[in-house]
């Protein structure tokens, strides 16, 4: 299932263990950088001759000007603490609920017969298509923004949390009762463990999905953090500041990825050490 | 009711002790399917038994009885004193190193020392730290084997744990098990599908047929034992012919 996926290398992204890209593609490392060197260079190129108006998309010399000037102003640092406040707020009350609900409906019939059906139905809906409701029961502050994300967060860690603990291995299980351990040390020492690594995968899932939700909670009225500034410069035709809201974005959002994949590595060592031998 | 007959090895003053497991009268059903009928079985203070028999003839089926693994097998089973399990394969639970493996739910004031005890006797001593999933089919049996074997047990049942092995590996777990008992003396139930592995190791041959035990053995050849060993050749076409299979046509 997906306990080989997660050490497959699926993407090229700065990774720890620099091993892996080694191994794909031994000594040609630098062919990659030029494709997207040349596309940046004819980007620029057409913005200086005009071919690329300034009011659809800023020159990279300009956004990079302007990622400097907005960092010296503060007004980025502010933005960034705002919405990594939201995001940090939003991901610990979904993840409490998702492996919460998980751990009820993955360790009793009863629990998942009271969860599951609940979580399912929940899981169908669009989520994005709460806000207008988000925004009649919470108002335009940060509760739904923060909400959305926990939402959005909770679904993947319960879905792979569930999927794991009832994925665990029942030769193990058996293991534990020719040994002598009771309920409550099969839960500690093999269902939890054993449901981690499918749990991780969710953890990965949903900090994708955190970001994606606070970006969109953020088009919604905003009044600080990395939307508000992108929305603002829209009103300006700052085509500069929307590119770097942007790439901060997409900078957060690989840096809480590989965070993650960092704790997999740490947590899961006795999966690696096989894998790499 | 079978009666059961000392084995050559057995000391006086165990058997004195009376069986450490009696099976009386066991039915277990799946369904329509009826895969133990009424079972009768005496397992003594340090016997060495094989359960042999065809696929689906019941055999792992009464060793998880026997390991409280089924609660829903109708008659009489008593096993006095503590139950072990090697199985089919190791599991091991892969994220414990080997050492946490021998010790898991083990009660004892120092779990640590028995371990390395334990790991000495199977030779796995280097690998105490090791992960489970690092380790070669011989030597996660060997671990296996030493998490059973920690646990100081009356009985020790063991469900075919060597079908898996290569050939040479198969020969030296056999000596290692051999030379265990010899040491410890538990009781032992081996499950398993081959008539050498039983004649080589076993105190008494066991074969399982429709649910009930359809011949019994006594293996008096004195150990270590050779496979051409005479007594041990007859003895190999009786129970050959007791699971239907006649000698000429398997070698």
């Amino acid at each position: 299932m997906s306990v080989l996926e997660l050490d497959t290398p699926v993407r090229a992204e700065p990774h720890p263990g620099a091993r892996i890209r080694r191994r794909r593609l031994p000594g040609k490392a630098w062919q990659r950088w030029i494709s997207p060197l040349v596309l940046v260079l004819a980007w620029q190129i057409a913005s200086t001759t005009g071919l690329l108006p300034t009011r659809l998309l800023a020159a990279p010399s300009t956004i990079a000007a302007t990622a400097v000037d907005l960092v010296q102003a503060g007004t980025l640092p502010t933005a960034i603490a705002v919405s990594l406040q939201r995001v940090l707020i939003g991901f610990t009350a979904g993840a409490i609920a998702g492996v919460g609900l998980a751990l009820v409906a993955g360790l009793s019939r009863k629990g998942e017969n009271a969860v599951d059906p609940i979580m399912q139905m929940l899981r169908a809906l669009p989520f994005f298509g709460l806000i207008p409701l988000f925004i009649l029961w919470f108002g335009i502050g940060e509760a739904p923004k923060v909400l959305l994300v926990a939402l959005a967060v909770s679904f993947p860690l319960y879905l792979n949390t569930f999927a794991g603990i009832r994925g665990v291995d029942g030769k193990l299980a058996e293991v534990a009762r020719t040994v002598g351990l009771g309920r409550t040390q099969l839960i500690r020492h093999i269902v939890l463990p054993g449901a981690l690594p499918q749990t991780l995968v969710g953890l990965r899932q949903s900090l994708g999905v955190a970001w994606l939700a606070l970006i969109v909670a953020e088009q919604v009225n905003a009044n600080a953090g990395l939307g508000y500034m992108i929305n603002d410069a829209r009103e300006f035709l700052r085509t500069d500041v929307i590119v770097v809201g942007l790439l901060v974005y997409s900078a957060l959002g690989l840096l809480t990825d590989a965070l993650v994949r960092l704790l997999e590595r740490r947590a899961l060592t006795w999966r690696r050490e096989f894998l790499a031998r | 009711m079978a009666t059961r007959v000392p084995g050559p090895l057995t000391r006086p003053s165990e058997a004195a002790t009376g069986p450490v497991a009696t099976v009386d009268g066991l039915t277990r059903r799946f369904g329509e399917r009826t895969v133990l009928d009424r079972l009768d079985l005496e397992i003594g203070r340090g016997e060495f038994i094989a359960l042999l028999g065809r696929s689906g003839s019941g055999k792992s089926t009464l060793l998880r009885a026997l390991a409280g693994l089924d609660s829903e097998a109708e008659g009489g089973l008593s096993v006095t004193g503590s139950v072990a399990v090697a199985f089919q394969e190791p599991r091991l639970v892969p994220w414990k190193r080997v050492h946490a493996n021998i010790t898991l739910g083990l009660a004892v004031p120092d779990p640590k020392e028995k371990a390395d005890a334990a790991l000495a006797e199977v030779g796995l001593t280097e690998r105490a730290g090791a992960w489970p999933l690092t380790l070669s089919g011989g030597e996660a049996q060997r671990a296996s084997l030493a998490r059973a074997l920690v646990r100081e047990p009356d009985l020790l049942l063991l469900d075919e744990p060597f079908s898996a092995l290569d050939a040479l590996t198969r020969i030296t777990i056999h000596q290692l098990v051999l030379q265990l008992w010899s040491v410890h003396r538990p009781a032992v139930l081996l499950v398993t599908h081959d008539v050498d592995e039983a004649l080589l190791l076993a105190d008494r041959v066991l074969v399982l047929d429709r649910g009930r035990i359809a011949h019994e053995s006594d293996v008096p050849a004195p150990r270590p034992r050779h496979r051409d060993h005479p007594d041990l050749t007859s003895l190999r076409t009786t129970l050959l012919a007791a699971l239907g299979v006649s000698p000429e046509g398997t070698t």
